[in-house]
C-alpha cells in the first residue's frame, strides 16, 4: 500500500495522496470462472448419475467401454498436465524457448487425447450406440463430449498463446495468460479423473 | 446437384414468408407498424441530430461502469414496457373471455403472450435493472475507479442486449414458445413444440446468460479486490454486501441454467433422450435442474432490493442502519438457504412425505432472516428523523406489501396446502406480490435515489409520488382478486372460463392493471418532466439526500475516474463519518489517472451472437457456422491487442476538480 497522510487522532486520513493500485484480480476472476464451469460439469455428472442406468433395452457400459483405450487416453491427458507444469517452470526461469517447447509437447498430448476420444465416439456410433439410443448414452456423450470440447478450446487457446509468446516474449501479460490457461488445463484434468472413475471404471466394474 | 427448393432450404432453413407473423395476425401487424414507425423515427432523429458517432464513442464502446450501468437500466425499462404490454393483453383477455365470448386472444397466441411476459419480466427487465444498478453503484460505494474487468463488463452488457434482441425478433419473425416461462419438457421437446418458439427461448436465454454469468464474476472480483483501503468486509455498505451475495448466487446458479438448457437443446436438435418420455428420458430431471437455478434466481433479484431499502431507510431516517451485522448475517443465511428449497416448486411431483417435509421446513426457515431484516428497517426508522422523499415512499410501500407476500409464501410452503394451491392463481398472486412489492418497488426506489448521482439532477417528486400511488393501489387491485380466485381453485395460464361468477374478480384485476399502467405512465412523465426542469432540480453538492456512503462524496454525475484520490475508509457509513469528522476536499496534488480504453469488440461479438442464434433457430446452418467462426476470430484477435489503457493527464483532473470547487463555492 502507498503512503498515507500523517495520521493524527484528531483528524484521520480520508484519502491517499499517492496513486493506489489495487491488486490484480485476474487470477481470482479466473478461479471463479472455473468454479462456474465446474458447476456445469456438476449438472452433467448429476444427469449421468440419474439417467446413467436407463439403458432402454440398449447396450450398457460393460458392453461398450474399452478400458485399455480409455487408460491410454487418460495417460495422454495426465501427461499433458505434467508437460504444462514443466512449461510453467521454464516460464518462471524466463526461458522462452523451453516454455514454448513444453507447450508444443502439451499440445501434442492434448491432440492425441482428442484423437482417441473421437475414435471412441466414432466406434460407438458405428456400433449403433449413438447418443440417441438411450438416456444413458445421451448423458455419456454429453458429459464426455463437453469435456472434449473444453480440451479443444484449450488447444486453440494454447496455440494462440504460443503465437503471443513468440511475438512479445514472456512479458507480464503473457505470463498471466499462461497461468490462466494452466489452471484451465489442470482443471480439465481433474474433471477427467471424475469422468474416468465415475463413468468408465464404475460403469465397467460396478 | 441442387434443385431450386434445396437451395432455398439451404439458404433460409425453416424461414419463409409465412414465418413473418404480422402477415396473418392483425394484432401483431398493428404492433409491427407501430414499432416500425417508432423505430424509423428514432433512427431518423439520431441521424438528423448526428448522434451516431457520439453514441458509439461515448456509450456503446464505453467500458465506464457508470455508463454501462445506465445502459442496462435503459434496456430494462424498454423491456418493462414490452412485458407490461403482454400483461395488459392477458388481463383484458381474462376479463372478457367468459361463456360464449372467446375474447380476442386464441390459445396459441395467449400461450405465447404469457410465456413472453414471464421471460421478459424476469430475464430482461428485472435482471438488467438489478445488474445495472449494481454496476453503477458498487464501484462508487467501495471507492474504486472501475470494475475489475472493464471490457468484460461492456461485453456482458451487450450479450444481455443481444438476448433481448433475439426475444424481440420472435414477435415478428416466427413465434415465441407456448410453454410457460420455464419451458418444461416434454411440452418443450421436439415432439410437442416442433416450431421455432422454444428455440427462440433457448437461444435468447443462453446468449443473455453468458452476459449475466460474466458480469457476476466481474462484480465478485471487484468487491473482493478493489475496495478502498480500510474497508474491511464488515465495513462494506450494506448494498455492496447484498450485491456480493447476489453475484455469488449468479455465479453459482446461472451455469446450472446454461447446462440444463444445453441438454434441452440437444434433445431438440440432436435427438438425445434426456427429458423425453421414452428411451429412458426423465422430464422431472429438467424440472429439478431448472429450479435449482430458479430458486436462487428469485433471491438474486430480491437481495439487491433489500440492500437498496437498507441504504434508503438509514439515509432518510438520518440514522445508522439498525443491526448492521445482523443484516449481513441475514443476507448470507438467505444466500445459503436459497439453494435448499428448490423442491417446493413441485411438491406435487410426489417425492414422498419426508422429502416434501424437508423442503417445506427449509422454505419456512427463510422467513426468519427475512423477518429479521424487516425488524432492522423498522428499528432504524424508530426515533429517526424521517424525511418522506419519494424513495422512502417506495420503501414503506414495500414493507407493507412484501410482508403480505411473504406470509402467503409461508402458506404455500406447507406441502398439503400446496397440493391444493399448486399452479393456481394463488401462486401467481404470491409471486407477483413479492416480485412487484419487493423487486420492482426496490428498483424504482433505487432509481429515484441514485438518479441525481447518475445525471446530476433529482427526479421530480410530484410525478414520483403519483407513480408510487398508482403502482401501490394498482398492485392491490390487480393481485388481491387473484388470491381469492386461487383459493377457489382457478388455475393459471387459462384463456377462457365457463363460470360467470368468477368474472367480477378478473374485471377488478384488469382495473388494477389499468392503474399500474398509469403508474408506469407517471414514471415516464416523471423522467420527461425532470429533464425539462433539470436546472431547478440540479444537484450541485453531490450529496442531495445528506446520505452516508462513499458514492455521495464525489460530484453528481461523478467524473470519469470517480475519485481524484482513493478514499480511505474508517466506518461503514464512511461518507457520514467523513462529514462528521471534518473531511476537507483535496484541492491540489492531482496526478495522472490510469484508466482502461474503450473498445468496440463487445458490440461486434454481441451482433455475431445474434446472427449465430438466428441461424440456429431457423436451421440456417451456414449462418450459424459463419457467425460462430466470426466469434472465435474476433475474440482471438481481441487478445492480440495489448494496449488497453491510457492516462487521464493531470491537467484534465485539475480542470475537472477546479470546476467542482467552483460549483461547490457557488452553492455555499
Amino acid at each position: 500500500m502507498s503512503e498515507t497522510q500523517a495520521v493524527s487522532a484528531e483528524k484521520p486520513t480520508f484519502y491517499l495522496t499517492e496513486d493506489h493500485h489495487p491488486e490484480n484480480s485476474t487470477m481470482l476472476g479466473f478461479w471463479i470462472y472455473l468454479m462456474s464451469d465446474c458447476l456445469m460439469f456438476a449438472v452433467l455428472f448429476a444427469t449421468y448419475a440419474v439417467l446413467g442406468r436407463n439403458y432402454a433395452a440398449g447396450p450398457s457400459p460393460a458392453d461398450l467401454f474399452d478400458l485399455q483405450l480409455v487408460a491410454i487416453n487418460t495417460a495422454m491427458l495426465l501427461f499433458s498436465s505434467i508437460t504444462y507444469g514443466f512449461a510453467m517452470l521454464r516460464m518462471e526461469k524466463g526461458d522462452k524457448g523451453g516454455t514454448l517447447g513444453w507447450l508444443v509437447l502439451t499440445l501434442m498430448f492434448g491432440l492425441a487425447f482428442l484423437g482417441i476420444e473421437l475414435y471412441e465416439f466414432h466406434h460407438l456410433i458405428h456400433e449403433g450406440a449413438g447418443p440417441q439410443r438411450s438416456a444413458f448414452l445421451s448423458a455419456f456423450f454429453t458429459l464426455v463430449g463437453t469435456h472434449g470440447l473444453h480440451v479443444t478450446f484449450g488447444c486453440i487457446w494454447l496455440v494462440t498463446l504460443m503465437v503471443q509468446v513468440m511475438q512479445h516474449g514472456l512479458i507480464e501479460a503473457n505470463r498471466r495468460r499462461l497461468m490462466c490457461l494452466s489452471m484451465f488445463w489442470h482443471f480439465l484434468d481433474v474433471v477427467w479423473i471424475g469422468v474416468f472413475s465415475l463413468v468408465y471404471l464404475i460403469g465397467v466394474l460396478g | 446437384m441442387f434443385t431450386n427448393t434445396n437451395l432455398m432450404e439451404f439458404i433460409f432453413g425453416r424461414l419463409s414468408w409465412d414465418s413473418l407473423a404480422f402477415t396473418h395476425e392483425p394484432i401483431i401487424l398493428v404492433t409491427f407498424i407501430a414499432v416500425a414507425f417508432g423505430g424509423l423515427a428514432v433512427l431518423g432523429a439520431l441521424t438528423y441530430f448526428r448522434l451516431w458517432g457520439y453514441l458509439w464513442k461515448e456509450w456503446f464502446t464505453s467500458v465506464d461502469h457508470k455508463k454501462i450501468g445506465i445502459m442496462y437500466v435503459i434496456l430494462s425499462l424498454i423491456m418493462l414496457l414490452r412485458g407490461f404490454a403482454d400483461a395488459v393483453m392477458m388481463r383484458t383477455q381474462q376479463a372478457i373471455a367468459f361463456g360464449g365470448n372467446e375474447g380476442y386472444l386464441p390459445p396459441h397466441h395467449y400461450d405465447q403472450v404469457f410465456t413472453a411476459h414471464g421471460v421478459i419480466m424476469i430475464f430482461f427487465f428485472a435482471m438488467p435493472i438489478v445488474t445495472g444498478v449494481m454496476n453503477f453503484v458498487v464501484p462508487l460505494q467501495i471507492g474504486a475507479r472501475d470494475v475489475s474487468f472493464p471490457f468484460l463488463n461492456n461485453f456482458s452488457f451487450w450479450m444481455t442486449a443481444a438476448g433481448a434482441v433475439i426475444i424481440m425478433l420472435s414477435l415478428f419473425v416466427g413465434e415465441f414458445a407456448r410453454t410457460g416461462w420455464l419451458a418444461y419438457p416434454p411440452l418443450s421437446g421436439a415432439d410437442y413444440s416442433p416450431g421455432v418458439g422454444v428455440d427462440y427461448y433457448i437461444w435468447g436465454l443462453q446468449v443473455a446468460g453468458v452476459g449475466t454469468t460474466l458480469s457476476g464474476i466481474n462484480l465478485i472480483a471487484t468487491i473482493v479486490k478493489m475496495r478502498a483501503p480500510g474497508m474491511t468486509m464488515m465495513k462494506m455498505p450494506i448494498f455492496t454486501w447484498t450485491s456480493l451475495c447476489t453475484n455469488v448466487l449468479i455465479v453459482a446458479s446461472f451455469p446450472i441454467l446454461t447446462a440444463t438448457l444445453v441438454l434441452l437443446t440437444l434433445d431438440r436438435y440432436a435427438g438425445t433422450n434426456f427429458f423425453t418420455n421414452d428411451l429412458g428420458g426423465n422430464p422431472m430431471m429438467y424440472v429439478n435442474l431448472i429450479w435449482i437455478w430458479g430458486h436462487p434466481e428469485v433471491y438474486i433479484l430480491i437481495l439487491p432490493a433489500f440492500g437498496i431499502f437498507s441504504e434508503i431507510v438509514s439515509t432518510f431516517s438520518g440514522k445508522r442502519l439498525f443491526g448492521y451485522a445482523s443484516m449481513v448475517y441475514a443476507t448470507v443465511v438467505i444466500t445459503i438457504l436459497s439453494y435448499l428449497v428448490w423442491l417446493h416448486h413441485f411438491f406435487t411431483m410426489g417425492s414422498g412425505a419426508s422429502v416434501n417435509a424437508f423442503f417445506g421446513i427449509t422454505t419456512m426457515i427463510i422467513s426468519i432472516p427475512t423477518g429479521a431484516k424487516m425488524f432492522n428497517w423498522l428499528f432504524t426508522m424508530y426515533r429517526g428523523r424521517i424525511r418522506y422523499e419519494v424513495p422512502m415512499y417506495w420503501t414503506i410501500g414495500f414493507m407493507v406489501t412484501f410482508v403480505i407476500g411473504g406470509m402467503s409464501g409461508v402458506m404455500l410452503a406447507v406441502p398439503p396446502a400446496d397440493f391444493v394451491l399448486h399452479n393456481s392463481l394463488f401462486l401467481i398472486a404470491h409471486f407477483h406480490n413479492v416480485i412487484i412489492g419487493g423487486v420492482v418497488f426496490g428498483l424504482l426506489a433505487g432509481v429515484n435515489f441514485w438518479f441525481p448521482k447518475a445525471f446530476g439532477y433529482k427526479l421530480d417528486p410530484f410525478w414520483g409520488k403519483m407513480s408510487f400511488w398508482f403502482w401501490l393501489i394498482g398492485f392491490y387491485f390487480a393481485f388481491m382478486p387473484l388470491y381469492v380466485l386461487g383459493l377457489m381453485g382457478v388455475t393459471r395460464r387459462v384463456n377462457h372460463f365457463e363460470d360467470p361468477s368468477l368474472q367480477i374478480w378478473f374485471v377488478i384485476a384488469a382495473f388494477g392493471a389499468f392503474l399500474i399502467a398509469l403508474g408506469i405512465g407517471s414514471f415516464v412523465i416523471q423522467l420527461v418532466v425532470s429533464f425539462f426542469k433539470r436546472e431547478q432540480l440540479r444537484d450541485t453538492t453531490g450529496d442531495p439526500w445528506d446520505a452516508r456512503t462513499l458514492e455521495w462524496s464525489t460530484s453528481s454525475p461523478p467524473p470519469e475516474y470517480n475519485f481524484a484520490f482513493t478514499p480511505v475508509v474508517h466506518d461503514h457509513d464512511s461518507w457520514y463519518d467523513m462529514k462528521k469528522r471534518g473531511y476537507v476536499r483535496p484541492l491540489e496534488g492531482f496526478k495522472p489517472i490510469h484508466m482502461p480504453k474503450n473498445t468496440g469488440t463487445g458490440v461486434i461479438l454481441s451482433a455475431l451472437s445474434v446472427a449465430l442464434a438466428f441461424g440456429m433457430i431457423w436451421y440456417m446452418w451456414w449462418l450459424a457456422a459463419l457467425s460462430f467462426l466470426g466469434i472465435l476470430v474476433v475474440s482471438i484477435a481481441h487478445t492480440f491487442n495489448y494496449k488497453r489503457d491510457y492516462y487521464i493527464p493531470a491537467e484534465t483532473v485539475v480542470a475537472t476538480e477546479a470546476a467542482r470547487t467552483k460549483q461547490l463555492a457557488e452553492q455555499a
